[in-house]
């Protein structure tokens, strides 16, 4: 034994420590993985011995090389060892290991409870300590609710360095455990008072967590942080105050008021810029400060005093935009971190006024933008900036499509979709815009071998999605389908990604109908239609061909289509029309969050089965063969009927009138708005031959417009709708004459509600299904663990009951007893209710005195929040004995027992209401059986009734039906059966935990008897 | 609150690390690398605030080594950025009581970090407990350490 310990000691000399391990990994730079694999071989032996300093020694290697990235949870069970030690030096590096390495599915947690607690109570305060710090790193719900209580006492420890530690993890505990945030709270309110500044920062620091997402239930605290602002010296406290007042302003507007005077004294006196910048973020009106923060040339306040612009910019948008000159020469910064705080104020800057000039401004930064990430965040923000709010800014949507077709121009960007997604949603909710942005879209098509340089890398070839999708669905406002389907069919086309290709075809098929209707109320050009024909029948077998399911799918239905009216042309039937239908309605766009409106049916349920899942694996490879066969049958059956039915007009037409009529009377179909099924376009000039497009496209390249000519075009409209204006006003003048009536209107500045859309536009809003439920809460997360913590904290709690216990006190000893006091420590559940102003562990006053052989019953009362499990409260019972001469103190403690069955009331109930109550069907069962009982069954029924508080319904023969009801309203039945000593209990109750203590509860009591 | 702090040299190597959030483990070294190139790509001249993802990193260098604390965006950065200091400070007095010199302009920090990893914990612990701030005052903040020095030197 002796030699053992020898030898360890020994062995230990040449284990690797720390520093050995860190210089080592030095040395191996060009083996490193390997060296450390045999480091922590060498670790796993040294966590084999006995010896605990060889185990910490382990331990600690393993957090350092936790931290360079090795999984390290295979030893979760030996650091829970390493901290169980009862020397510090040891059981601190454990604690350091399980705060780096655990989480919350660490299962080995769950044995380290008891250790947590014995460490908590600890006489050393770093044992505590360092409980307390790993504790806030890996703390998980079961932890929190054991350890609450533990906590929340070492709140009032003796120690500020324990104190301050167990208020903060108290905010910790409060999201993982809830609950206990209401019987914690006036504790934590205890704490802003404390002598202590550190103990007083943490209760600062945690409150101010907990107001910043639940600030109405903080208000009242309100006077104590003022107190406390205007005494703590301690800067990052007083930030923390200036924060919490922040968030409760909004709620309390006389509180701003009261704020003035102190903020602005701290303001003056304080040397530290950070509480400067904190009050000046608070007192949101110090636009001007911030305008020097911003000048200085301290990059960090430059940073700083932009990112409270933006603060002040939500509440007060005209006092910033004052600064916009300053704002836009920070985009010029060469500080990314700069330019991306600038480019997010002047997203809230915009107004119809200035929109055009600040997206200027951006385009050319766009175009001077070096690296992408930053050009693509400046692309991101122009269309942000033009779409916020409904496109509330734009005035002319002429302009807005020509920034996106500029926009689309930029090489290597990763925002392709965004351009498109934007395309599209102005075009289809833009009505009026439709023409201007479908000839837009043709020029974009026609041009698309410029957008297409290199397909794979180039996210920008998105757009002609977007463009091909346009020209297809509004066709009926080209100007020359014909060119745009030529341009939409050339072989190039098929190097696009699949889905756009897709897109293609299909529009393809659109324009085609488009060409046709256009065709044929001239009799004379049918020649032309069937070129049309002819050209698809060509191209399109390339993308028959394609890779891509969808776009080969899609390509030889069309082909067959195609085909079809080829044949019919050929005998001069007229197909335009029919052709057409095939695409007639309109859509409309549906808002993002309509799928999440429409309710759920009623007796629908989603979570049950449909078929029941097959039970066994035999039977379900069973199941899979028979399925398998059926699937085979059914799909020969397929093959035999004829692939293409040939179906003549007249029933094609006929299904048609059906399918309309059934889409009529579906609510969720999108109707088709009369406009669009209207098919008269005019078409003066269709171009004679495919010879001529190629010049055509040159001018059409020579014609794509700048955005800049828009934004010309609507600064002269302004200034003639301003003359306009003018003059109407200077004729309202003259009409009042000289009666003194002096106006400035026309010499101020513009204001907001003077400039008028370009044309009527109409934003067609997007549609929400039509029983959707009005809610608003669609954007909170269910999961944010702090809307646990919104607990009314004023308010008493509701849901505490009340427990009277009556205690008989005898004396059964010679002397006179007095000055009782009668105390119980408090659970989290139970507390034993004490007069107003008594401080949470102050002892009652029995209200009598006992002489020597006397006995007297003195009442109290206890809340309980939860029934449904049996407690025991420790107290302890102080007197002073008193004989002749001398008088003792004298402590005894007991135990207070709170069974389940202490919850229950006897309480009548007649027959045909508990036979009601169990048909009912929401009362859970459980059933109990006893052995050997051998008493009659009336006295039997009668202990029940005695003991748990039941009474007795029904009785026939030898069963009886009982019922009893909790102090929360749980109704408990209990069916009674007696045969051969055998006694079998049948229960119910709506709350299947009481039921199960109350049910052990009887058994116990038929035990000891 | 303070979500991480990390002690990198200009290597971009990690040579401490502590987080107030749930990462998970296999996800940290991506984090650091990411964050910890943000930090190193800047200049002297530009400021000491990056926007990452959903939070703001804030980064200060001291000869080779950059401390950089992520915080969520309720947290003052200026305050983040003194308490690194005040975190500096303390380990300077802490470690230049042995070495005798100014310990964070010495090429030597570097390894004295790695070499006592625990101590160092110690320290950030004192100052910062589940992302917050707990104790600001030096001599408070290595009373424990100094403590177990003692008791060390006793065995």
């Amino acid at each position: 034994m002796a030699l053992k310990i020898v030898k360890g000691s020994i062995d230990r000399m040449f284990d690797k420590n720390l520093q050995d391990l860190v210089r080592g990994i030095r040395n191996h730079k060009e083996d490193e993985a390997k060296y450390i694999s045999t480091c922590i071989d060498e670790i796993k032996q040294e966590l084999k011995q006995d010896n605990i300093a060889v185990k910490a020694n382990a331990v600690c290697k393993l957090t350092y090389l936790q931290m360079l990235g090795y999984d390290v949870s295979w030893a979760a069970f030996n650091i829970v060892e390493v901290m169980s030690s009862s020397k510090f030096t040891y059981k601190r590096i454990g604690y350091l290991a399980a705060s780096q390495c655990f989480h919350e599915s660490t299962d080995v947690i769950m044995l380290t409870t008891n250790q947590i607690r014995k460490d908590l109570s600890s006489p050393n305060q770093y044992d505590t300590g360092v409980a307390l710090t790993g504790l806030s790193c890996f703390v998980t719900p079961d932890l929190a609710r054991d350890l609450a209580n533990d906590i929340m006492t070492l709140m009032s420890h003796t120690k500020p360095y324990i104190r301050k530690k167990a208020v903060l993890i108290m905010y910790k505990v409060f999201l993982k455990y809830p609950e206990s945030l209401r019987p914690a709270f006036p504790r934590l309110k205890e704490k802003l008072e404390d002598p202590d500044p550190g103990v007083q920062s943490a209760a600062v620091n945690v409150i101010c967590e907990l107001a910043r997402r639940n600030p109405k239930n903080y208000l009242s605290l309100a006077p104590l942080f003022f107190k406390l602002m205007t005494s703590s010296t301690n800067n990052w406290v007083l930030i923390k105050i200036i924060k919490l007042f922040g968030a409760l302003t909004p709620l309390e507007p006389r509180l701003g008021k009261k704020l003035i005077e102190p903020l602005t004294n701290l303001i003056h006196s304080t040397s530290a810029m950070s509480l400067l910048y904190e009050c000046v973020n608070t007192v949101i009106l110090c636009v001007q400060k911030l305008r020097i923060l911003i000048e200085d040339s301290d990059q960090n306040l430059k940073y700083l005093g932009l990112l409270a612009m933006s603060k002040i910019l939500k509440t007060h948008p005209k006092s910033v935009q004052s600064h916009k000159d300053l704002i836009l020469q920070c985009l010029d910064d060469k500080d990314e971190s700069i330019r991306l705080r600038a480019l997010d104020l002047l997203y809230g800057m915009v107004s119809k006024k200035n929109l055009m000039e600040i997206v200027k401004k951006l385009m050319l930064h766009v175009d001077k933008a070096e690296g992408t990430t930053y050009r693509d965040e400046l692309l991101t923000k122009i269309i942000d900036i033009c779409s916020q709010s409904n496109y509330q800014y734009i005035t002319n949507f002429e302009w807005y499509i020509s920034i996106l077709v500029e926009l689309t121009r930029l090489e290597g960007t990763r925002h392709g979709h965004l351009i498109a997604s934007q395309m599209l949603d102005v075009a289809i909710r833009v009505k009026a815009i439709r023409a201007f942005a479908v000839a837009q879209m043709a020029t974009l098509l026609d041009n698309a071998h410029l957008l297409t340089g290199n397909t794979q890398r180039n996210g920008i070839c998105e757009v002609l999605y977007a463009a091909a999708w346009i020209c297809g669905e509004f066709s009926e406002h080209l100007e020359e389908p014909m060119a745009t389907l030529e341009a939409m069919l050339r072989p190039k086309v098929a190097t696009l990604p699949g889905h756009i290709q897709a897109v293609y075809v299909q529009n393809a098929a659109k324009l085609f109908a488009t060409v046709l209707r256009g065709q044929e109320g001239v009799p004379a050009d049918s020649t032309v239609a069937q070129e049309t024909s002819q050209l698809l029948i060509d191209r399109l077998p390339l993308f028959v061909q394609s890779s891509n399911l969808e776009v080969q799918e899609r390509a030889s239905c069309i082909l067959q289509l195609v085909k079809y009216i080829q044949k019919l042309q050929q005998k001069d039937v007229e197909v335009a029309e029919e052709v057409t239908a095939l695409f007639a309605g309109e859509l409309n766009p549906v808002a993002p969050k309509a799928q999440k409106k429409v309710p759920v049916p009623e007796g629908l349920d989603l979570d049950v089965w449909i078929n029941e899942p097959p039970s066994g694996s035999e039977s379900e490879d069973e199941g899979r063969k028979s399925k398998g066969k059926a699937v085979f049958a059914k799909e020969e059956s397929r093959h035999t009927k004829p692939r293409y039915t040939e179906v003549d007009e007249k029933e094609l037409a006929k299904r048609r009138e059906v399918r309309k009529a059934e889409q009529a009377n579906n609510p969720f179909y999108i109707k088709a708005s009369p406009s669009s099924q209207k098919h008269s376009v005019s078409k003066p000039n269709p171009s004679p031959s495919f010879s001529l497009r190629l010049c055509h496209t040159l001018t059409h390249l020579l014609w794509m417009p700048m955005s800049d000519q828009y934004v010309k075009l609507e600064e002269e409209r302004r200034e003639r709708n301003k003359a306009d204006k003018k003059k109407k006003k200077d004729k309202k003048k003259r009409e009042k004459g000289e009666k003194g009536h002096r106006r400035r209107g026309d010499s101020g500045p513009e204001s907001e509600e003077d400039i008028t859309p370009a044309h009527m536009v109409d934003i067609v809003t997007e549609e929400m299904p039509e029983n959707a439920l009005p809610s608003d809460d669609d954007d909170k997360d269910p999961n944010d663990p702090h809307k646990a913590l919104n607990i009314d904290l004023d308010n008493c709690p509701l849901m505490d009951y009340q427990v009277v216990v009556s205690v008989i006190f005898e004396n059964k000893c010679d002397s006179f007893i007095k000055s009782m006091e009668f105390n119980v420590l408090d659970s989290l559940n139970s507390k034993l209710q004490r007069p107003d102003g008594a401080g949470p562990h102050d002892g009652l006053i029995v209200p009598f005195q006992l002489p020597p052989g006397i006995s007297n019953e003195a009442r109290f009362i206890f809340s309980v929040q939860n029934i449904m499990m049996p407690q025991k409260l420790k107290g302890t019972l102080t007197f002073i004995v008193k004989t002749d001469d001398s008088s003792t103190h004298e402590k005894l403690d007991f135990k207070l027992h709170f069974t389940c069955t202490s919850y229950l009331i006897t309480t009548p109930c007649y027959s045909d209401a508990y036979s009601k109550l169990l048909e009912s069907g929401d009362l859970k069962g459980c059933s109990l059986k006893l052995e050997g009982v051998n008493q009659p069954f009336h006295h039997l029924l009668a202990r029940i009734c005695f003991h748990h508080h039941f009474s007795v319904v029904e009785r026939i023969d030898s069963c009886a039906s009982m019922y009893s009801r909790s102090i929360q309203g749980h109704h408990m039945c209990l069916l009674v059966k007696t045969a051969d000593q055998t006694v079998s209990i049948d229960a119910k109750c709506d709350e299947p935990g009481l039921l199960g203590n109350v049910l052990d509860e009887i058994k116990l009591t038929f035990s000891q008897c | 609150m303070i979500k991480f702090l990390l002690m990198v040299n200009k290597q971009g190597q990690t040579r401490l690390s502590k987080y107030y959030e749930q990462v998970d483990i296999e996800k940290r070294p991506s984090l650091e690398t990411d964050v910890v190139k943000r930090c190193l790509s800047r200049k002297k001249e530009e400021c000491s605030f990056v926007e990452y993802k959903d939070f703001r990193l804030v980064y200060r260098q001291y000869a080779a080594l950059f401390i950089v604390v992520g915080i969520s965006d309720t947290e003052n950065e200026l305050s983040i950025y003194e308490l690194v200091h005040n975190f500096v400070e303390v380990l300077d007095k802490y470690f230049s009581r042995v070495k005798s010199k100014l310990f964070f302009l010495s090429s030597q920090s570097e390894l004295d970090i790695m070499f006592n990893l625990d101590k160092v914990h110690i320290i950030i612990d004192e100052i910062i407990q589940n992302g917050h701030i707990v104790e600001t005052n030096k001599n408070r903040i290595l009373a424990p350490l100094l403590a177990l020095d003692k008791m060390a030197e006793a065995h």
